[in-house]
């Protein structure tokens, strides 16, 4: 599968393509449908510095083609996450990219600082983009400086090299991703888009009332917010996200300049999309008669 | 635990309410009650998310199961067009279900489109032997449905809240005026019924609980439930049947 190996800061990848964090909780109920070191590698859900409740239900609804979720970063907190979950991943042969959260910069710092020393985590994805969290998230990702005072920041205590995750709802993205960019080892883009549906009664029917959008419906958003930083930083790792379910959706991330890409949504709908895709894409390279899947990568700005 | 299941039949048995017939070979395996099915109700991209749906008989020789579902939404109305001879994507069996254990009789409480689980779990018991005694309450008389497979498996009550069949009121009037004594209770329903049983109800129950649900198998953490000491269940992991008291209503 040499085709498709990729090597980016920190990750030596098998192929391309990971859970996106999320999506995929720690991997342990994954494990039982199908070997994890098939994966590239796995996003894992996010961690904080102290356990999260999250938020009321209903936490998720389904939109046209995508989904709606205001999960709200529930998770068991970052000494439980070292001590099981990232313990009960060291059995599989797939590097560990760990989601980092917080709602302040200390917050962040400490959770980055511990997570980067587990063994099996090989990069970090700062999470500055979560729309569900009253505090912190996406406050951090809307804003050039304190973006990059947070990646500053984390960059200093962690142990790994450290991926900014961007989010979609702001104004120029190019100008934060450039921000951060100069800091970071990576990008990971896009998050979810802020979206509301409402219910029989004309009221929103998350409990969060906002949730982010996520699923096919984003890709076209995705694709071209990739399409114009990868012109911008032509030499940036970007590990890209948003509504892939296909082969061709794969295909068309990497023409828009991504080094890997991450799956999120399509893992509810079809439990084993990471290894049908990872085969469709080994099938589909050979196909296309390609000496690496990266022969095609940019070439829809090229 | 993915699997492909052939429609057999779909028919409506009441107002909006289907009942669909799926065989497959996974049926051999499912022999606990109260458990579900994840349906993916499209093979594009319009529906990103699975439906739950309980399971209201299962029959392995025949390699059958029986689901009840009411057509409310666009993934369920979906189901309720498909057509007889086509292949469904079926994630199952998931869940927790009903722990059987060896009662003399028992009572099950059913409310609304929280009723289909219980007759499988109704078969399971009889046929160890245990009596039961069905409680099933609907809003109103067009909603009603499988009166006549409950009393061919113990004695049933109609409950309608608007009276117009069987007692009028909910589940709860009806089950103040029996006077057998039941060592148990099973129940599927609505929040509020599963509320109401589990604080006026003194004997040991299990209750089913219902969320929208995402993956169904425990990874996005959609479908919570409170536990009395401030963590969360996972209805389609942990659940979605739980002990009386195991969970906040």
């Amino acid at each position: 599968m040499s085709k498709l190996a990729v090597n980016i800061p920190g990750l030596s990848l098998k192929n391309p393509i990971m859970p996106a964090s999320g999506c995929f909780s720690f991997g342990q109920e994954f494990s039982e449908l199908y070997d994890l070191s098939r994966l590239g590698a796995i996003m894992i859900k996010a961690a904080t510095h102290q356990p999260r409740l999250g938020n009321p239900t209903p936490r998720v609804a389904e939109t046209a083609s995508g989904m709606l979720n205001a999960i709200g970063l529930q998770n068991p907190g970052v000494d439980h996450i070292i001590e099981h979950e990232l313990k009960f991943l060291e059995k599989f042969d797939v590097p560990i990219i760990a989601n980092v959260a917080g709602t302040a910069i200390e917050d962040y710092t400490e959770v980055a600082e511990k997570i980067s020393q587990a063994p099996n985590v090989h990069a970090l994805e700062l999470n500055i983009s979560c729309p569900n969290v009253k505090e912190g998230g996406i406050q951090f990702g809307t804003n050039v400086e304190s973006a990059v005072r947070l990646t500053e920041s984390v960059k200093r205590v962690s142990k790994v090299p450290v991926y900014v995750k961007l989010s979609p709802n702001v104004t120029n993205i190019v100008e934060i991703a450039q921000g951060v960019g100069e800091i970071a080892d990576g990008l990971t883009m896009i998050n979810t888009l802020v979206g509301m549906r409402l219910d029989k009664n004309g009221k929103p029917l998350i409990a969060n009332k906002t949730g982010g959008l996520s699923g096919p419906a984003i890709k076209p958003v995705a694709l071209n917010m990739i399409y114009q930083v990868r012109q911008a930083m032509p030499d940036i790792p970007i590990i890209g996200m948003g509504g892939i379910s296909t082969v061709d959706d794969v295909l068309d991330y990497i023409s828009v300049g991504c080094d890997a890409v991450a799956v999120g949504t399509a893992n509810f709908t079809d439990p084993y999309v990471c290894p049908t895709l990872i085969d469709a894409l080994d099938a589909r390279v050979a196909t296309m008669g390609l000496s690496h899947i990266h022969d095609i990568k940019g070439r829809a700005y090229q | 635990m993915k699997h492909l299941m052939r429609i057999l039949s779909v028919e409506e048995i009441a107002d909006n309410i289907f009942e669909m017939v799926l065989s497959g070979e996974i049926t051999k395996e499912m022999k606990v009650s109260g458990q579900f099915v994840h349906i993916r109700v499209s093979p594009y991209t319009e529906n990103v998310l699975r439906r739950p749906i309980s399971i209201a008989n299962v029959d392995a020789d025949k390699e059958t199961l029986t689901i009840i579902f009411r057509a409310e939404g666009d993934g369920t109305t979906k189901m309720s067009k498909m057509q007889v001879g086509d292949d469904l994507d079926v994630l199952t069996p998931l869940g927790n279900g009903y722990p059987l254990e060896d009662f003399n009789h028992v009572l099950l409480v059913g409310g609304g489109i929280g009723v289909p689980p219980l007759h499988e779990l109704s078969k399971q018991l009889n046929a160890r032997g245990v009596k039961t005694t069905h409680v099933l309450g609907f809003n109103s008389k067009k909603d009603v449905f499988y009166e006549d497979e409950f009393n061919a498996l113990g004695d049933t009550y109609i409950t309608t809240a608007d009276g117009t069949y069987g007692k009028e009121g909910f589940v709860t009037d009806q089950i103040e005026l029996l006077e057998t004594e039941f060592d148990q209770f099973y129940a599927c329903g609505p929040k509020v019924m599963l509320k109401v049983l589990n604080d006026s109800m003194d004997i040991d129950g299990y209750i089913s609980l219902e969320e929208r649900m995402g993956c169904g198998i425990g990874v996005c953490y959609a479908c919570v439930v409170p536990k009395p000491d401030g963590s969360y269940a996972k209805i389609c992991s942990d659940g979605p049947v739980f002990k009386k008291g195991e969970i906040l209503l």
